[in-house]
């Protein structure tokens, strides 16, 4: 046999590990940064961190990729050439901030709203919210709109909390893991790990999802629903289980408002409110002596039935009543909803019983004594293992606000959130909507040459808060607040293009964005979006929105659009927080919050944009970004990070405070940084046993959340099955109270506007003819791709580097088509051509594709015949931003009536399949972009990342 | 053709658990970006921006689909070099360049030695070799030796890159050799299973299989039959014996 030779098995890896956050997707695991001769040798998931516990996706493992992108952009540039048409003149730092301060400043001093700022993904909206308040504008919002608005707000509305990261199943004790529609986004790796252990565990994995891709592939049992019907499914479930007894009534009792009265007396101004004391307290009936009390009340026995006569008029019954009345019909009956769900009745009455089974047959028990906030103590803590998650699933339908809801009321029926083996807040959650800042913006809120009275986004809870001016229409140029989306708690991104054009409500001088590529696969109708941004009021020869700044790192298809760039940095050049103030890296057991620094410093003329807002602000003179003298308050956004306090005591970093030992509240410490940097880059604080279940009602959680700044006084509050806020719109469609919806909205506030979670069916299936466009349509994005940066990732886009539409056989049969043929796919609004690929996994009337895999030519710094330019393509040249016209004419925004939610999942299609004679090449095609100033020029054709060492430690391999 | 040394007592290796893997590509990217800094020559990839990006992966991850309707089940199949006892991939080397250790079975490419033939990659049945482009030198799964014996890693952290990184921990590796080790004890507990024993090649790597899918049993439809509840009476009456124990 031949000597084998000898491997070196021990070489070195690194010079230097530096820790920090990874930035590939909205996840936010820690990573190890191993550094060799100053570039990064590998990167790895950071073992401490709370999110990741050492793993790390796809995407972060092709950080590399990202940091040496060739699409990364090099210094500001100014629009020399048409809008559209990526032709730009460098510009120094000093000219792009001047410019920009030119732009801004007057229309500060004369009109704030003048300015929309809107952000895509980021994660600094603790410092972008706040700049938006003190330029005094209220046309502020990220991507929430157009992303999962529906399950941020469906929850809060409803339990004080929401599900995408802000929540967590107890991994490691539920028995049923239930997962809705796609939810490969947010949490991903935690989500992942999760699915390990309860896989690990032979634990039951439930999926309810038309797709069976990514998690549901993994999934003991898989239900191929119709999209937009999920509410309509857990309905039924929650009519199966209230007849058959499996509900948890000492939960409800106790942690819900099931037992509070309302007021049930048809027609007049307080039907369908809660019968409040003299303190305002909600009321309940004391079961064994009938009296009327205080939900407050210590020690009593309240009971879930009953009717007390009101002496103004009407009876008050408990909410539970209500409920039995509304869900225990024949409407919601499997055997009624089994043909629009797209499920038979047996298996949606198995669903029900393994629910219950898992529930109530398998009750976790706890030995932990703790004392809810009456001051009554408990031994231990009891759960019903039945977790449960969704995203956009369920949130991009129009009716995905009370599906939301009718998602959390099934979980509270069960006595399943925040129990044992249930599913679990996450500090700063719980927190019921009344903790959280009403939105400023009405008009005397606004004001030239002032901040805004408040923050520009927040929590309504009735009519009185909406932000309307005196003739009752919209104040912000998304329309949000208004009563096209009343509670609108993240904006509506998806509209303020098209408003802003249209002059409705008005038109602005500035539109400001960051890292949100609205000219491609950020907006609905990218076709029309193009042609908005470079449309001109032909009176002036201006552009109808006059000047456009926008910041991103890379070259995306939005840059082209732009007057002004200010090039941003990667995720390895920055610094950030992320903060208790926004969206912390918390755990169910602990709070946690975490950082980015500059692992390299720019290796080109670009900064972070965080810096370059505060920089901004102070050539602006924005309150708070300024000195008394007028000068700059912070130098960049690290001191600001360090120093700025929202509260005394209170600021980005919850950490390390005062001299290094103080958790929570403390002075501003200047080695604050470096303490997080040594701790590798986060900072984690566990929340007491005693405090780590019902939360929301648990007195020792509450007094931590004090402690450590989450609020400043305990604030414990009970589940709102029945939405009183819903109701109070509601009423002012029925004619009640100063503000009323127009009358062309009004019927849609009735019927979309209950107190109790209601189905009613999508908008643009309802809009549109069902045999003319009989397939529904989604757009998911893979694992390795979700919410990540990631095309122009030569590692990355050798696993999505096109997208096929995937099609059910019963379909594909129908027309003829095989793997790879090409179809035409239309919509009510716009046609695509596409290739397609058969799958099993699928429900038979919907067809799917990945998202945001299509790139425009050009872009990206990708070669013009590249196949995500060729081949891939979008859904959204389908998707309108309005619906078709009422019968009045009206066209309402395609968004769910009560968030302002883009309704994207809401679409269906007609297909057909492609002449054979016709070009195999994606439909619509776009001009090519140029290339706009990035790193690259003409990228590399041949890359051979790591070549410098392999060559230099051949020798070392083969050691003789 | 290269001989192979007489079987190791210590038979490193993967057993990956289909019936936890996403197909999320974490270990396929991970496997990537360690390997092109590692072993031997970078992982190149050509028309790396262009229009037929292809690089050459020590670690894929393919889907399956079977069964159709709601019983359709989409298995996500990762696969690299099983480090077979009997490679064919090393007999099949006319230069000596694969080889398989006689301590660990690691089957590894002197690339020194290696003339970028091909025989190699056309004698293994599972695919799991990759010529390089940009070299010309086959590339294929190392199992990280260059991870699982460094002493400048922390102990913990001597073990594949794949396996470290996997976020669902449906990958893990040790020594197949010892019947008492974690993985050959998951091994015989799950039906770890070889990929295509009839080629004869005695992979070293495992599969577990996805597990049946759980269909709800008779015995929980019966917490769906309290028919008294199914009336309003009789869920009211229900209720107050409900609330009574409950005081």
């Amino acid at each position: 046999m031949a000597l084998e030779p000898l491997v070196e098995t021990s070489p070195e890896v690194s010079d230097e590990i530096r820790q920090t956050t990874c930035y590939m997707c909205a996840c936010r695991c820690g990573i190890n940064v191993h550094i060799r001769d100053d570039k990064i040798r590998y990167i790895e998931g950071n073992r401490d961190h709370p999110i990741n516990k050492g793993v790390l996706c796809a995407k972060g493992s092709a950080g590399i990729m990202q940091h040496y992108s060739p699409a990364r952009l090099k210094q500001p540039m100014k629009r020399v050439g048409p809008r559209g048409s990526g032709e730009f003149e460098p510009i120094s730092w000093d000219e792009a901030l001047t410019i920009a301060t030119d732009w801004l400043a007057p229309i500060r001093e004369k009109d704030p709203k003048k300015l929309a700022f809107f952000t895509g993904r980021d994660q600094s909206q603790a410092l972008t919210s706040w700049w938006a308040q003190q330029f005094g504008t209220p046309n502020f919002a990220a991507h929430g709109g157009f992303c999962s608005v529906n399950m941020a707000a469906g929850g809060i509305y409803t339990i004080g909390g929401a599900f995408w990261e802000f929540g967590a199943p107890d991994w490691d004790l539920t028995e049923m893991f239930v997962l809705f529609g796609v939810a490969e986004d947010h949490d991903s790796n935690p989500i992942k790990i999760g699915l390990g252990k309860v896989k690990g565990r032979g634990k039951r994995v439930v999926s309810v999802n038309p797709v069976q891709t990514g998690y549901a592939a993994i999934s003991d049992d898989w239900y191929g629903i119709t999209p937009g019907t999920d509410g309509l499914l857990i309905m039924s479930l929650i009519r199966e289980l209230m007849r058959s007894g499996n509900i948890d009534v000492d939960y409800l009792r106790r942690y819900t408002n099931a037992p509070w009265l309302v007021i049930r007396n048809p027609g007049a101004d307080n039907d369908g409110l809660f019968l409040r004391g003299a303190d305002g307290e909600p009321q309940v009936i004391d079961r064994l002596s009938g009296a009327v009390i205080s939900h407050k009340t210590k020690n009593v026995s309240v009971a879930m039935h009953g009717e007390v006569p009101l002496d103004s008029g009407g009876v008050a019954t408990p909410v539970f009543v209500l409920m039995t009345e509304t869900y225990m019909t024949d409407a919601y009956s499997p055997d009624t909803v089994a043909s629009t769900v797209g499920i038979s009745a047996a298996r949606i009455r198995q669903f029900a019983a393994d629910l219950a089974d898992a529930a109530f047959a398998k009750e976790v028990v706890i030995n932990q004594p703790w004392t809810d906030w009456k001051g009554e103590k408990h031994d231990t803590m009891v759960g019903r293992p039945v977790s449960m998650h969704s995203m956009r699933g369920i949130s991009a339908h129009s009716n995905g606000f009370q599906t939301c809801r009718a998602l959390h009321v099934l979980q509270l029926m069960l006595g399943s959130i925040e129990v044992p083996g249930g599913w679990r807040f996450k500090p700063p959650y719980p927190k019921p909507p009344e903790a959280h800042p009403k939105p400023a913006g009405k008009p005397d809120q606004i004001q030239a040459g002032m901040p805004l009275t408040g923050a520009p986004l927040g929590y309504v809870l009735g009519p009185d808060d909406l932000l309307l001016n005196s003739e009752g229409e919209p104040q912000r140029i998304d329309k949000a607040y208004s009563w096209d989306a009343p509670m609108a708690a993240h904006g509506l991104m998806h509209m303020v293009i098209s408003n802003a054009v249209a002059g409705d409500p008005y038109h602005v001088d500035v539109l400001f964005m960051y890292m949100a590529n609205m000219a491609w696969n950020s907006s609905m109708n990218t076709r029309g979006v193009m042609d908005m941004l470079t449309e001109k009021n032909p009176d002036t020869g201006e552009y109808k929105i006059p000047k456009l700044i926008y910041s991103d790192a890379y070259s995306s298809e939005m840059v082209a659009y732009a007057d002004l760039i200010l090039p941003d940095t990667t995720y390895l050049e920055r610094h950030d927080a992320i903060s208790l103030l926004d969206r912390p890296i918390c755990e169910a057991d602990a709070v946690a919050d975490a950082i980015r620094w500059p692992v390299f410093p720019p290796d080109r003329d670009v900064r972070g944009f965080q810096s370059v807002l505060i920089d901004l602000g102070a050539r602006l003179g924005l309150p708070g970004m300024v000195e008394e003298d007028g000068s700059p308050k912070y130098a960049d956004y690290e001191d600001y990070i360090i120093n700025h306090e929202r509260k005394p005591g209170i600021g980005p970093l919850a950490g390390f405070r005062g001299n290094g030992e103080k958790s929570g509240r403390g002075e501003p410490n200047p080695g604050q940084i470096e303490a997080y940097k040594a701790n590798g880059a986060f900072w984690h604080k566990d929340i007491p046993e005693e405090g780590r279940y019902y939360k929301m009602a648990n007195m020792a959680y509450q007094e931590f959340a004090v402690e450590m700044g989450i609020c400043d006084t305990p604030q414990p509050y009970a589940f709102q099955i029945y939405s009183e806020t819903l109701q109070k719109f509601h009423l002012a469609a029925e004619g009640h109270g100063e503000i009323q919806p127009p009358e062309h909205l009004r019927p849609r506030v009735k019927t979309c506007f209950t107190p109790l979670p209601t189905w009613y069916a999508p908008f643009e299936g309802e809009a549109v003819s069902d045999e003319e466009y009989p397939i529904h349509a989604l757009t998911q994005r893979p694992m390795a791709m979700y919410h990540s940066w990631g095309s122009q990732n030569p590692w990355l886009r050798q696993i999505h580097g096109h997208n096929p539409m995937f099609i059910p056989r019963g379909l594909a049969d129908d027309h003829g088509l095989s793997d790879g043929d090409w179809i035409w796919v239309t919509s009510h609004h716009g046609k695509i051509r596409v290739p397609v690929a058969i799958m099993a996994g699928l429900n038979e009337k919907t067809i799917w594709t990945w998202n945001a895999i299509g790139k425009r030519k050009g872009a990206w710094q990708l070669e013009e015949d590249a196949p995500e330019a060729k081949k891939g393509f979008l859904l959204n040249h389908l998707i309108k931003e309005l619906l078709p016209a009422q019968a009045d004419g009206q066209r309402w925004s395609n968004s769910d009536p009560i968030t302002g939610q883009a309704a994207w999942f809401d679409l269906k299609v007609k297909i057909e399949k492609v002449d054979p004679t016709e070009p195999a090449v994606a439909f619509p095609q776009f001009p090519a972009l140029p290339r706009m100033n990035a790193v690259n020029t003409e990228p590399v054709k041949t890359l051979r990342y790591g070549l410098q060492w392999t060559v230099k430690d051949k020798r070392a391999w083969w050691k003789k | 053709m290269t001989s192979l040394p007489e079987p190791s007592a210590i038979k490193l290796g993967l057993v990956i658990d289909l019936d936890i893997c996403v197909g999320c590509q974490a270990c396929v990217v991970n496997c990537k970006e360690w390997n092109t800094s590692g072993y031997g020559a970078p992982l190149s990839d050509e028309s790396a921006y262009g229009a037929q990006p292809s690089g050459s992966w020590l670690n894929r991850v393919h889907a399956f689909e079977a069964g159709v309707g709601e019983d359709a089940k989409t298995v996500h199949f990762p696969k690299s070099c099983l480090h077979c006892e009997d490679a064919p991939c090393v007999t099949a080397c006319p230069t000596g360049a694969s080889f398989k250790r006689a301590e660990d079975g690691i089957v590894l490419v002197n690339e020194d030695w290696c003339i970028g033939c091909g025989l190699c990659a056309w004698s293994c049945p599972y695919g799991a070799r990759e010529m390089d482009p940009a070299e010309g030198v086959m590339k294929k799964c190392t199992l990280c030796v260059d991870r699982i014996y460094n002493e400048n890693l922390p102990e913990e952290d001597r073990v594949p890159a794949c396996v470290r990184t996997c976020p669902t921990n449906a990958r893990h590796f040790g020594d197949f050799g010892d019947p008492n080790s974690d993985v050959s004890i998951m091994v015989a507990e799950r039906g770890g299973y070889d990929l295509l024993p009839e080629q004869g090649t005695k992979p070293v790597n495992k599969y577990l299989p996805p597990r049946p899918r759980r269909k709800s049993n008779d015995e929980s439809m019966s917490l769906l039959a309290m028919a008294d509840a199914a009336t309003p009476k009789g869920f009211w009456q229900w209720m107050d014996n409900t609330l009574e124990k409950l005081g």
